[in-house]
Formats: C-alpha cells, sequence, structure tokens
C-alpha cells in the first residue's frame, strides 16, 4: 500500500482496486494476481504459492499453514510494490514532469482514457456482462455528457415535480368535498361510532391474528365457512331458513293427501262403474246432494266471522287474502255441476263473442304516428316468448289467459288447483337448486345446469301432470257415458273424447302466436326457448280440460288474428318497438295543448278592477252596479304578437326573467307549523350543520374517506402507511426508490 | 231503521295514562291559514330581532398571565383543556368550565412562542425566544414536585412556531429553517430553507397529513411536504402573512392573515390567485384559526376585535370585542364547535360562544324546533330589507368604527384615482386588476 502513493495515478486506481476485491473475490484474486506478478517479477517463489486457490488461505482449519501462505501473499504484494518502486525515475535535471511529492509524473500530460480503466474489468469474471456490455458501448460512444445542471434549476425541478404530485394528490378529496359543500344535512363528527356494545365480528374484523392459538381459531372458523360480517348465518343455516315453515310444510302434506284421497276415490268410482253400476249411480247422486247442500248454505261464502276478520286484513295482508280466495275457490268446486257441454253448445257459446276482436284495429289518431296500434294487447304475447323457467312461462301463459275473460280467469284457478303438488315439487327442488348454485358460488357458468335441472323437472311434471289429467277426463267422459247409457266397451277407449274443434283451433292460434307474431322476438338470446315452447305445450293439454271441468260462462274470446302482412316483418318491428317505448304518451297533441295554453295565456285578458261597497253600499250578497262594474274593467293591451306564430312546431317562450319564480314560490311555500304537518316541518327546518354537544370533532381522515376512490387505482397494498419506511422512500433520491414512491403514489 | 247520530269517541282525546301526549287535532287547510306569507314575514322579522337581543357571546374570562398572551393551544383530546403561553416566558394550562388555572410553569426566557399538544393528549410541546424546544407532560408532577420538562432540544436559532402531526411522532417548527423533528431525536430529522432568513408561523395539513405550509418574513407563503426533499412552492403576497391555518374538513384550502388587514383563503392546487379576500379588519391580522366543521374561521387583530368569517365570504358575520380587550394576538376555535378562546395583549383570555345568540345547555325539543324554525325564517327572508338591516347591524368600539369609515374613503379615492388613470390614458394600457389579482407579487417554484 505505500508503493501505491508513489506510483501513478493508473496503478493507484488498479491497485486499489486490487486490494479491495482481494478481500471480497478470492478466485478472481488468485487470477489477477497471477498475471499480475507474472508480468512483474520474474524469478521468485511464488508458483507454488499461486497455484493453491486463494481460498483456502481463508479457511480457518489449517490455521498454521494458513498463516504461512498470508504472510506469502503478503510478501508477494509487497514485492509488487518494490519492482515498482525499483523503477521509480529519480530526480536527475530539472524538469516540470517531476511532481514535488516525488510522484512518478511520467505520462502526466496524457489523458487517462476509459480502455485503460478497463482492462482488468474485461478479464476478471466476476463483474456481470451486463455491465461488461455497457462499458463496451461507453467506450465506443463519442459524445460527451451534458454538464450537470446547476443547483438551483436542479432543485426548481425537483419542487416543480413534488408541487404536481402533492396537488394530485391532494385533488383526490374534490369530490368528498364537492359533496359535503352540497349536502343538505351534515353530521359533526363525520366518524359515526354507534353506541352500545359491538357485535364480536365486529371487533374480530379489525383484528390481526398474532398467537398460534388465534391462528387455529380462525382456521377452525374459516374451514367452516363461518360468517364474519353482517348477517351472522352459516350457510346452512341460511338454507334452513330459506326452507319451508313447518306451517306451510304441514299445509301442503294435507293438501297433498286430499288429492290423493280424490285420486283413490275416481279409482274407487270407476272401478264401481265397471263392477256395480247401481253403486256408482248412488255415489255420484250423493255428490249431487252435497253440491246442492252447499249452494244452501252460506259456508265457504265468505259471510262468517272468520271471514270478516280476514276481510279486513285482505286490505294488507297477503296470506289472508289468499285464504279467502281459496274458499271461495272450494265453494265453487263444489256447487260445479258435474257436466260436459255438447259441441253444438259451445259453437253456440263462440258465436256469441263479439267480432271487434278480430277486427283490424281502427287507427286513433291520424297524425300522430306513436298512436298507431294498440301496445296493450300485444305485450303479453310478446312476453309469452320470454318465459324464462317452466315455472315462469307457465304463470306467463297465466297472465296471457287471464286478459280477456272471466271463464278463463277460472281456468287458470283450476290449473292452479291441479298443479299444486308439482308446484310443490318444484318448489323444493328449486330450492334445492339455489343451494346448489351458491354452494358452487359460480353463477354465470351454472346457467347450462340450470336448464338441464328445470328440462328434467318439466319433463317429469308433464308425465304426472298428463297421468292426472286422464284421470279427470276419464272421469267426465265416463260420467257422459253414464248420463247418456252408452256402452262399457266405448266407455274404455273412450279417453279424450272430446277435444272440440274450438279449443284446437284456439290452441293452433295461441301457438301460432307464440311462434310468429313478435314485436321484438330476437330480445333475449341467452334464453332457451325449450320452456316457452313447453308451456305452450301445458297449456295445450290443459286446455282440453279446462272444458271438461268447467262448464258454466266458459267464454272464449278469439284472438286477434296475424298480421297479414308478412313482409314488412322488420318495418313491424320497428314500429312495435317505438310503441312500446312511447306507449301512453300522446307527444303531438301534448305539444299542440302545450302550446295552445301558451297562447291563451299570453292573450290580453279583462281585469276587474272594481272595488265593492266604494261610492255605493256594499255588503254580503251586494253586487256593485252594472255601470261600476263596466267602467273599472279594464283591458289590458295586446302584448306584440308571438315570435312563434308562424312557427307551428315550436314555443318560444316570451318570459323576462325565468330565475324568479322558484324564488317567489320558496317565498310563497310556509314552512311553519300552521300549514305543514310537524314531520313536514322537522324535514324542512332542519339544520345544515348539527353537531354533537361535547364531541370532539376531528378532521376528516384519509383512510376513512378515500378507501374507495383510492383502492380501484392503487391495486391491494395499502395506499397510506404510517411509519419510517414510507418516509424514507420518498426523500431517499436513489433512482430505485424513486421509482418505489412513484408506484405508491400512483 | 238506523239513525246517525253525532258521536265523540273518548278514545280519541282521553289519554290512558298522563305520559300520554294530548292528540290535537289540526286541519291544515290552507283557506283557515290565510296570509302565510306575510305571518311568516312579521315570525322572520321578531326571529332576527330576537337573536340581536340574545346576542351575548361573551362567556367569562381568564386571568392569571403577568404578560400579554403570545399563544394559545388546544388540548387533542379534551375540550375542557386549553395551555396558553404568555409574552414572559410563563404557561399556564386551564380548565375552562371551572375558568380556573390548573398549572403554571415558568417554561422559557423571554417570549414563549408557540404551543402545540401532542396528537394523543399526552403531553405539549413549547418554543420559546431562549432557541429551546421543551417537551412538557400534560399531567402535573406531584405536591411539592418541581415542574421539569421531559425533554428539551437545544436549538441553534430562536424558534417562532411549533406544530405536531396528526398521527405521527414527528413535529414541525420554524424559525431561520423550517424543521422537522422526531420526538425521541435532538436533531432535526428535515430541514428547509429556501432563500429566506424567517419564518413566523408553521402548520401542519390536518388532512393530508404529509403536507405543511409556512409563513416567512419575504412576505411568502411556503408549502412543503415532508416526503419530499424540496420544499413545493412559494407565492409572494403583498405583504407579510403573520399566521397560517388550514380548513380540517378540505384538504386542499387554507387561509392566511396577512399584515394589510385581510385574509385570504388559498386553494393549494391553484395559487395564482387566492379564492377568498376577506376583509373587514381594520389593522394587521395577526391569527387565524378554522373552527372544526371547516365552514367558517376566527380571526384576531391588532385591531382589538375578533371576527368570523364564513370561508367563502368575503365579509364576516359577527365581530367580538370588549371595552378592556386589547390586541388580540392569538385565538383559536373548541373542538366541539361550540366556543372561540381568544388571548390578548392584556393579559387576558377570553372564551366567547361561536354563534352569539346561541342558549347554552340541552334544549328540550320544543326549543329545538323553535330554535330550527326561526332559523330556516331568517334564511328565508334575509334578503329583505329590513330583516336584512337587523341582521347585519353590529356595534363597532369607536375607534374602529372611524377606521372603517376613514377605509372606505381611502379605498374609494384609490378607485376614483384609478379610474381616472384608465380615463386619460390609451384604451387598454392600463388593466383592469381584480381585488384577488392585486395582492398577489409572484408565484416561484
Amino acid at each position: 500500500m505505500r508503493a501505491s502513493v508513489k506510483r501513478s495515478s493508473l496503478l493507484f486506481l488498479r491497485n486499489t482496486w486490487f486490494t479491495s476485491s482481494m478481500a471480497k473475490h478470492g478466485a478472481s484474486l488468485e487470477k489477477d494476481l497471477s498475471k499480475e506478478t507474472s508480468a512483474l517479477a520474474a524469478d521468485s517463489g511464488e508458483e507454488d504459492l499461486l497455484a493453491e486457490p486463494a481460498i483456502s488461505a481463508s479457511e480457518d482449519e489449517e490455521s498454521s499453514d494458513n498463516e504461512r501462505k498470508h504472510g506469502k501473499l503478503l510478501e508477494a504484494i509487497s514485492s509488487l510494490g518494490a519492482r515498482k518502486r525499483k523503477k521509480q525515475s529519480e530526480r536527475s535535471e530539472a524538469s516540470l514532469q517531476v511532481s514535488e511529492f516525488s510522484v512518478n509524473a511520467e505520462g502526466a500530460g496524457e489523458k487517462i482514457s476509459l480502455s485503460d480503466l478497463l482492462v482488468t474489468v474485461e478479464k476478471t469474471s466476476g463483474t456481470s456482462n451486463k455491465t461488461k456490455k455497457q462499458l463496451k458501448n461507453l467506450k465506443s460512444g463519442k459524445e460527451t455528457l451534458d454538464a450537470p445542471l446547476n443547483k438551483q434549476q436542479a432543485e426548481k425541478i425537483q419542487r416543480s415535480i413534488a408541487y404536481v404530485k402533492s396537488r394530485q394528490e391532494v385533488s383526490g378529496w374534490e369530490k368528498i368535498i364537492k359533496e359535503n359543500a352540497k349536502a343538505q344535512h351534515l353530521v359533526f363528527p363525520l366518524k359515526h361510532e354507534p353506541l352500545g356494545p359491538k357485535r364480536v365480528e365486529q371487533v374480530v374484523a379489525g383484528w390481526k391474528v398474532e398467537t398460534p392459538l388465534e391462528q387455529e381459531v380462525f382456521k377452525l372458523l374459516k374451514a367452516n365457512s363461518q360468517p364474519v360480517l353482517d348477517p351472522v348465518l352459516t350457510p346452512v343455516e341460511e338454507a334452513s331458513l330459506k326452507a319451508m315453515s313447518l306451517e306451510e310444510l304441514t299445509r301442503k302434506y294435507h293438501r297433498i293427501q286430499k288429492r290423493a284421497k280424490l285420486k283413490e276415490f275416481l279409482k274407487n268410482f270407476e272401478e264401481m262403474t265397471k263392477s256395480n253400476p247401481q253403486g256408482a249411480l248412488e255415489e255420484l247422486e250423493k255428490m249431487e246432494k252435497s253440491r246442492i247442500q252447499e249452494r244452501m248454505s252460506l259456508k265457504h261464502q265468505n259471510s262468517g266471522k272468520w271471514a270478516k276478520a280476514k276481510a279486513v286484513m285482505a286490505k294488507y295482508d297477503d296470506s289472508a287474502r289468499k285464504a279467502m280466495q281459496e274458499q271461495l275457490q272450494i265453494n265453487k268446486d263444489l256447487t260445479q255441476k258435474v257436466q260436459v257441454l255438447s259441441e253444438d253448445d259451445e259453437e253456440e257459446e263462440q258465436e256469441a263473442v263479439p267480432d271487434f276482436v278480430n277486427d283490424p284495429e281502427p287507427i286513433l289518431d291520424a297524425v300522430n304516428p306513436w298512436m298507431r296500434g294498440r301496445l296493450t294487447r300485444e305485450e303479453p304475447k310478446a312476453k309469452c316468448e320470454e318465459g324464462l323457467t317452466a315455472a315462469q312461462a307457465e304463470h306467463e301463459v297465466k297472465e296471457v289467459c287471464s286478459a280477456p275473460t272471466e271463464a278463463v280467469q277460472t281456468v287458470e284457478q283450476e290449473e292452479e288447483g291441479e298443479n299444486e303438488e308439482e308446484e310443490l315439487i318444484r318448489a323444493f327442488e328449486r330450492k334445492r337448486q339455489q343451494r346448489r348454485v351458491e354452494e358452487e358460488d359460480s353463477i354465470p357458468t351454472d346457467n347450462g345446469e340450470v336448464v338441464q335441472i328445470s328440462d328434467s323437472d318439466k319433463e317429469e311434471e308433464e308425465g304426472e301432470e298428463e297421468e292426472e289429467e286422464e284421470h279427470v277426463s276419464k272421469f267426465n267422459s265416463l260420467f257422459n257415458l253414464m248420463q247418456s247409457e252408452k256402452t262399457q266397451e266405448a266407455l274404455e277407449d273412450g279417453e279424450g273424447l272430446d277435444e272440440g274443434e274450438i279449443r284446437v283451433r284456439n290452441i293452433e292460434d295461441l301457438e301460432v302466436l307464440g311462434d310468429d307474431f313478435d314485436p321484438q322476438p330476437r330480445v333475449p338470446p341467452s334464453v332457451t326457448p325449450e320452456p316457452a315452447a313447453e308451456a305452450v305445450a301445458t297449456t295445450k293439454t290443459k286446455e282440453i280440460n279446462l272444458g271438461e271441468v268447467l262448464t258454466k260462462e266458459a267464454n272464449v274470446i278469439k284472438v286477434p288474428f296475424l298480421p297479414t302482412v308478412v313482409d314488412e316483418e322488420e318495418h313491424v318491428d320497428q314500429i312495435s318497438i317505438i310503441q312500446e317505448a312511447f306507449a301512453g304518451d300522446d307527444v303531438v297533441a301534448d305539444f299542440m295543448r302545450d302550446k295552445r295554453k301558451q297562447e291563451e295565456a299570453s292573450e290580453p285578458k279583462e281585469v276587474d278592477l272594481t272595488l265593492p261597497g266604494w261610492g255605493e253600499w256594499g255588503g254580503l250578497g251586494i253586487q256593485p252596479s252594472q255601470s261600476k262594474r263596466k267602467r273599472f274593467r279594464k283591458r289590458m293591451e295586446a302584448p306584440p304578437p308571438r315570435k312563434d306564430q308562424k312557427l307551428p312546431d315550436v314555443i318560444i317562450s316570451e318570459k323576462r326573467n325565468a330565475s324568479i319564480a322558484p324564488h317567489q314560490s320558496t317565498i310563497r311555500s310556509p314552512i311553519g307549523q300552521t300549514w305543514n304537518t310537524q314531520n313536514v316541518v322537522k324535514k324542512m327546518t332542519c339544520p345544515k350543520i348539527s353537531t354533537k354537544m361535547g364531541a370532539i370533532i376531528e378532521p376528516m381522515e384519509k383512510e376513512e374517506f378515500l378507501k374507495g376512490t383510492r383502492s380501484a387505482g392503487a391495486g391491494t397494498a395499502p395506499d397510506i402507511r404510517f411509519g419510517e419506511d414510507k418516509r424514507e422512500g420518498r426523500r431517499g433520491q436513489s433512482g430505485k426508490s424513486q421509482k418505489r414512491r412513484d408506484q405508491k403514489r400512483k | 231503521m238506523k239513525v246517525k247520530v253525532l258521536c265523540r269517541n273518548p278514545d280519541d282525546y282521553v289519554r290512558e295514562t298522563t305520559k300520554d301526549l294530548h292528540r290535537v287535532p289540526r286541519n291544515y287547510d290552507p283557506t283557515l291559514h290565510p296570509f302565510e306569507v306575510p305571518r311568516e314575514y312579521t315570525r322572520a322579522l321578531n326571529a332576527t330581532k330576537l337573536e340581536r337581543v340574545f346576542a351575548k357571546p361573551f362567556v367569562g374570562s381568564l386571568d392569571g398571565h403577568r404578560d400579554g398572551i403570545s399563544c394559545l393551544s388546544k388540548h387533542a383530546k379534551s375540550l375542557s383543556t386549553v395551555i396558553s403561553g404568555a409574552c414572559d416566558g410563563e404557561i399556564k394550562v386551564w380548565n375552562l368550565p371551572k375558568r380556573e388555572c390548573l398549572r403554571t410553569v415558568q417554561a422559557h426566557e423571554g417570549f414563549v412562542r408557540g404551543i402545540c399538544s401532542r396528537f394523543c393528549g399526552s403531553s405539549f410541546f413549547t418554543v420559546g425566544d431562549d432557541k429551546t424546544i421543551k417537551q412538557w407532560n400534560m399531567e402535573a408532577p406531584g405536591y411539592g414536585v418541581r415542574e421539569e420538562p421531559m425533554n428539551t432540544i437545544l436549538g441553534k436559532t430562536v424558534f417562532t412556531g411549533i406544530d405536531h402531526h396528526q398521527r405521527q411522532c414527528t413535529f414541525a417548527t420554524c424559525g431561520q429553517t423550517v424543521d422537522i423533528w422526531d420526538e425521541q431525536r435532538s436533531t432535526p430529522i428535515l430541514s428547509f430553507s429556501w432563500g429566506v432568513e424567517s419564518f413566523s408561523s408553521i402548520r401542519y395539513n390536518p388532512v393530508e397529513t404529509e403536507l405543511l405550509a409556512s409563513c416567512a418574513s419575504d412576505r411568502s407563503i411556503v408549502l412543503y411536504d415532508t416526503r419530499e426533499s424540496a420544499p413545493l412552492r412559494k407565492v409572494i403576497m403583498q405583504m407579510r402573512s403573520n399566521t397560517i391555518c388550514w380548513n380540517p374538513m378540505e384538504a386542499y384550502y387554507f387561509t392566511s392573515a396577512n399584515e394589510d388587514y385581510n385574509l385570504y383563503t388559498y386553494d393549494m392546487r391553484n395559487l395564482d390567485a387566492p379564492l377568498t379576500v376577506h376583509m373587514d379588519h381594520v389593522s394587521a391580522v395577526l391569527d387565524v384559526d378554522y373552527s372544526p366543521t371547516g365552514r367558517e374561521f376566527v380571526s384576531a387583530s391588532f385591531d382589538k376585535t375578533v371576527r368570523i368569517f364564513p370561508k367563502d365570504n368575503g365579509h364576516s358575520r359577527e365581530v367580538y370585542h370588549t371595552k378592556r380587550m386589547q390586541h388580540v394576538i392569538s385565538v383559536r376555535w373548541s373542538a366541539d364547535n361550540k366556543y372561540i378562546m381568544s388571548g390578548s395583549d392584556e393579559m387576558n383570555i377570553r372564551l366567547w360562544k361561536s354563534n352569539a345568540s346561541e342558549k347554552l345547555g340541552v334544549l328540550s325539543y320544543q326549543e329545538k324546533a323553535a330554535k330550527n324554525y326561526n332559523k330556516k325564517l331568517m334564511e328565508k327572508f334575509q334578503h329583505h330589507p329590513q330583516v336584512k338591516r337587523i341582521a347585519r347591524h353590529r356595534h363597532l368600539p369607536r375607534d374602529v368604527l372611524k377606521q372603517k369609515r376613514e377605509q372606505r374613503v381611502m379605498k374609494e379615492a384609490r378607485r376614483r384615482k384609478e379610474q381616472n388613470v384608465r380615463k386619460h390614458s390609451k384604451p387598454g394600457s392600463v388593466p383592469i386588476v381584480t381585488e384577488k389579482q392585486k395582492h398577489v407579487v409572484a408565484i416561484v417554484e
């Protein structure tokens, strides 16, 4: 080291690097050393030293050996210096180039090039290729770097960057500040801590799991999917809540039982007709008798005490309403005369339906394009197509049917009665499905599966339905035959005997409607068409029943035909869409009315300025004299013609200052208790800012109020962290910390 | 036959228990209650008059200091505690409800320049003319134990102001430089200087807690960010700002109290011109403090008055003064938004209501309803000349009134002169400078 002081600057650099790296990289040192020494020292016993790996020198096991080696190493280094010292030129003559510090000034005039410094770097294996490449690039580049900015300018840039950053950061508050400025009512302190004890899960939410015991507990909680947030229910509990109540269940059960009994009865009855027609007749008579009794009594007529109480509740309570309807339904069922109409009757009835139904609809307003056609009739048909699930579709169909007449309503009710079992099953199925979907927690992808399930449901359901229909129709036909005294052979294959012409037509119509006439046929692309179709199918089969079971008031209405123009389908679509969008508002007429009103308002009016009692007798019932009234009745001057007089489609308001109007209205509307109810007064007089007595109002907190807005931009990492680390990061000016800071701030 | 009779069901009007409220049947038919606007106007007028009648803002005074009060500080966590420092280096801790002094400490030699409470309220810091920063325990020492500071930091120069961080254990002082200190260290962890020799006040932003603002003697307001190594920006105004205060609810607004009798509210994002110039004082404004709701601020002035300004209004809504109150040096708004403390030259701390006519204490439901209704009525009819005149009228000390008139004349004269100059010079050569732009000299980046 002593030598390095005396040597030229180049060598000095090289040696300092050498000594510093000696400590770190033994291997590279050894290599380097070998080169240096082989070049400089000619014959010394260093070969064996250098042959040995330098790493071994640092090992402590063979300490004595190591010491020896270390000594040798030192020797070698010193000999390096010694060799150099020999080379040092003596000051023999006056020269400018000899420095006073006896440092060799050889080559002082020359400039040190980068390549001189790089010689050793390139040879070392320790440096990465990247830096080598960079250094090479540096070597090849001829450009000189710009001189650094002076301190003032650099600081100015730094400041302006910092200011822009802070400004951006602060601007995050803008939304909240504006909202608060606009707020009608603000309560301070802003942080509302709910009074009273907190729930466990609230306390737990802000907890950090630290001890192993806590970890264990939390793991358990998580494994059992224990909810920590508001509704504190496990999935199982939730499911149990969603499931039916016991009461509901028993009711359903009894209903099912009743159905089963009926079925049984029908079966028995059928058999009886085969084996014992006399007995069957007796049974029938019995039924007839019960019907008569029902008709005579006030039972199920909603006239009892219970019914009256229910009637009071029905306005508010859905279940009460339902119970009342049920009673009526029972009455209806019991009082029904069990008979089947002949086809002729039905036809007659059909003809009774007014013709206007099938007429093309008259255009109500020729001027208004929006008003052509009616929407109300077409909407349900559209709905018919849109059915999402089987149940929904069915419901929709019911709606369609319910629209025109009462008769169809009864149909619906009957249908409902029949389907109660299925509904029950379906309800269970749906719930099960829901639960499954929830469990799987993949709502969008589950769609296919759901559809599948519902399909299978459908089939099942349909099968059952058909079965039951069979029963009922059998019963009906049986009765029919018994009345007409027909043979038993005919009876056996007399299934579905009476599918009336008309009904078939109706169904076809319905189907056609369903298929073709559709205001918005491609609206729900994701919906599978099967449910809707199936719904139609079910209605079809049911329709057959309806006529048989229901005998009275079977007013079947004709459904409007399909639109005759099929080519302009798109056009029709467009119109229907527009109709739907502007259903119910007649824009043109409204506008005309508005304009007329405005014109009337701007016309000059007569003002009666008569003061009763002035100059003559006054009092109750005494009118001022005619002459006086004439005298004081003034006609106001006509205003200049309206600007929009010749513009039919425009209203130009000529009111001067409309801005006063709202102010006047606020002045005019009183806020006192004399004119307003208590609640209104309370609302109107609520002060803009209210504070709590004795509560310290803390300044806004960043974490509280910028949570939503900031987390969106900055990902999952918390933006605001207090502590040394962040500040250090911001303050440090190195490139790395700068980058980190940028990440944090943006 | 059913005969209909008039019937009166006792259920409708008889109370079941004495605690039941009487049900008063009311008919809201507007024809039965005519003249609603005139009636409400009368009520509004009466409410306005009553408001003036009941306007007694002075609650009490705390005396005990033996020199002018130089600084005041609220306790961070207790509403009833106030700390005051005097010009003789004495610090007193007060209990407001009892209006008594709890502690007296001879803290510094010379002025106590600044006091700030720690965010948790466990201790407070003071700076004085003796170049020291001292930390004191909020709890008084036991009987017979000498008052000793918990910690003392010796500085090289005089400190003129101090403020504590909202949530961290750091505080900022100002003097010849702005220094950020860690409570645990005796040297500043950060030091900002920007070619200014002295600062008069420093305040942390209570919302964006890393931001700072300070007033310097070169008439400038300087903004800092403790995460940066350099200050952010500087606004140089026509005259020196004495103190500064950030809005505690709106992060980027701050207000500075200026020597030119005005206060200026700035948006730190746009320093080209102040957002609002608040003028009403007739002498230098010495201190300013925001209400905790951020809707208003209070200012103390050398003209011996305290004024309350709405944050976005150019004129004050209220002026407080008493015959004996001298130059008000420091002022603070209490953390529950109800009171104002002012410390003045004549050794007294005065306690004022922030709303002059407000009734103190718990209000019954009816009282509250009546208060709200009256307030709403006054608001509704505020532009009616009679109501406006009464609501705006304030009694002012003779000197202040005279000075006000004088200044009005001066201002008018200045305006007239400017007009004349403009009239007699080439069109466009004398630009119209708005009041807001007038006061900003330069912005230094």
